[in-house]
């Protein structure tokens, strides 16, 4: 099972997209290493540097709804996966990158927009960082002095997926 | 109480449900491209586990980057071709006779009503044109596709979209489609399937069919599902008179992959096209939708025909039209990328290709190249592109390069003012 949590990568926007997380240019790459340099490439937002130190040191990603929509690119979730993120927390994700996750071993975090509403009040902490349970289903928060707890739920299958590392394993065992 | 298409199709693939709400089904047909694929067969290898499920359910094309660009599109294509001739997958196409995916397997009657299917591709809900369930999926889900013909779902609610109404002149099934997409936005259909019902869909031919299913993604949608009927029938038949003793017979098989008339649905969405106009996009998602009528003043400079969109026979008739005996402007640069050999062939008796190189378009190869901006046709920075595919995302074809959606009929008349132009007037 991966290691989830760390410092927080803020993406205060609806709709990011697939091109904006992995450019279809990169796709003729043969391993998910080669990948790494062109994280968020195309992903036009104030103050966001795809090659800042915020990128670089981040672990967990949070933004808004829908986030991953577009392509079926599983180039999106292993750029984030070969540059340290293994959590995307949205109000809501597109299905088939919400699934790519989870078929990673990674996870695809949805909570209500009131949540993410506080949680992005931490978007200008320099030390935002959060640490996630998946098996209790539980995210804490902290930042500029203050934590937070909040509850999450992902189901049963996708916590199987978790635990497992990922769908191939599960699958050739039981199928 | 009645059931929708997906909830009949899941019924009857069902293989277990591991864990509550979610379904493992039994896939009828694994289709696979050069982009997604490679790592996979990758990952197969290194876990040893490089075998297939079953090589006759398999279909396989490289369409992506064709003729290879480069030392790793030629890779790519190698590892794919490799695979397939060491798994014995006779369905597997190659230059010369290679097109776009959603484009050829339908054309080579690989897909059928009731079919689960899946691939790589996002625009995979293309198929649901035949009356089958069809998703795009990741690698991971496409690599135990191809061990165990196996997919995971979520049981997918159904949106019903009652479209009725004949078409006006000059607007086809793509406007149709942005105008819904415009309508419930970009994640209006997430984890749901859109269900397309009503006559102005009972009178569409499969190819306007299967460009109302391809962009169900762009409003989120698992698939696009139209009921199979005798124009289905009629399409497949040359390739199912062998199980069928009768046109008649193969329908009434096919109907019982049509939603009952008691089906529970999420929602019912009425749709009238009879006053509907050619669309367009303006901005960097699918659902920013205007009338073409409605749209300020905008040059392009590139004008792109083709894809798994609008790269079929009908598409380049309807563009072919419109350009007969006239010039693209010369600001513009027109390039159509038939979507399969097929296509093109047929173009060419027809005299099509003739009148799309006399009014000054660069006619290519089979292939998506310029949809996602990875060959034959990528924009420069602050380019805008007339384009009858399916994503406008911004780079999409090109980086810091602008893409306006529209149907061949609008890109037709685009090209010839050199600014997006309402096909009308030219009709």
């Amino acid at each position: 099972m991966k290691t989830f949590g760390g410092p927080v990568l803020f993406l205060d926007r609806s709709d990011i997209n697939t091109d904006e997380i992995i450019p279809a240019k990169y796709l003729t790459e043969i391993t998910k290493e080669d990948l790494k340099p062109y994280i968020l490439e195309d992903l036009k937002l104030p103050g966001f540097d795809p090659k800042g130190p915020k990128t670089k040191n981040a672990r967990v990603v949070l933004s808004r709804a829908n986030f991953g929509c577009g392509s079926s690119r599983e180039h999106a979730p292993w750029v984030f996966e070969v540059n340290g993120i293994t959590a995307v927390i949205a109000e809501s994700f597109a299905r088939i990158f919400r699934q790519n996750m989870f078929n990673c071993g990674m996870a695809a975090i949805e909570l209500p927009k009131a949540d993410l509403d506080l949680l992005f009040t931490h978007a200008g902490d320099a030390d935002a960082a959060m640490s996630i349970d998946i098996e209790s289903g539980t995210l804490t928060m902290s930042g500029g002095g203050k934590q937070k707890t909040f509850g999450f739920e992902i189901s049963p299958f996708d916590k199987a997926l978790v635990t497992a590392g990922g769908w191939v394993d599960y699958a050739d065992q039981n199928y | 109480m009645g059931k929708t298409v997906a909830e009949k199709i899941f019924e009857a693939h069902l293989v277990n449900e591991p864990f509550p709400g979610t379904k493992v089904l039994k896939l009828d047909v694994v289709l696979c491209h050069e982009i997604t694929t490679p790592i996979a067969i990758d990952d197969l290898i290194r876990r040893d586990k490089d075998r297939v499920f079953d090589p006759s359910k398999i279909k396989a094309v490289i369409d992506h980057v064709t003729p290879s660009k480069d030392s790793k599109t030629a890779t790519q294509a190698k590892i794919l071709r490799d695979w397939a001739r060491r798994h014995d997958i006779k369905d597997f196409f190659d230059i010369g006779a290679n097109g776009v995916c959603h484009a050829l397997f339908p054309e080579k009657g690989f897909i059928r009503p009731g079919y689960t299917v899946i691939m790589g591709d996002s625009h995979t809900c293309t198929h649901g044109a035949f009356g089958a369930f069809a998703a795009g999926i990741g690698t991971t889900d496409l690599e135990v596709g191809i061990l165990k013909g196996v997919c995971a779902f979520r049981q997918p609610k159904t949106i019903r979209f009652n479209v009725n109404g004949q078409l006006p002149k000059g607007v086809y099934a793509k406007d149709v489609i942005l105008h819904i997409i415009g309508r419930i936005g970009v994640n209006g259909a997430t984890d749901r399937v859109m269900e397309f019902h009503g006559s102005t869909i009972a009178a569409m031919t499969m190819e306007s069919r299967m460009t109302l299913c391809n962009m169900a993604i762009e409003a989120g949608g698992t698939s696009g599902i139209c009921m199979p009927d005798a124009t289905t029938v009629e399409y497949l038949w040359p390739f199912i008179s062998g199980e069928f003793a009768s046109k008649e017979a193969a329908l009434a098989d096919y109907s019982k992959w049509t939603a009952d008339a008691d089906a529970a649905y999420d929602q019912v969405i009425e749709i009238d096209v009879s006053t509907l106009q050619p669309v367009v996009t303006f901005g960097y998602k699918p659902d920013q939708t205007k009338f073409v009528s409605d749209m300020p003043e905008s040059p392009v400079d590139q004008v792109y025909l083709g894809s798994c969109t609008n790269g079929r026979i009908e598409d380049l008739r309807i563009a072919a039209g419109i350009l007969k005996g006239r010039k693209i402007a010369p600001t513009v640069r027109g390039i159509l990328s038939p979507a399969t050999p097929k296509v093109q062939q047929q173009a060419m008796h027809e005299g099509l290709i003739d009148i799309f190189m006399e009014a000054g378009f660069c006619v290519t190869n089979p292939t998506c190249g310029a949809c996602l901006g990875m060959s034959n046709g990528v924009l420069a920075e602050g380019e805008v592109c007339a384009s009858t595919t399916n994503r406008n995302f911004m780079g999409r074809m090109g980086k810091g390069g602008m893409v306006h959606l529209m149907s061949p009929a609008t890109a037709a008349a685009s090209a010839i003012e050199g600014k997006i132009a309402d096909p009308r007037k030219y009709l």
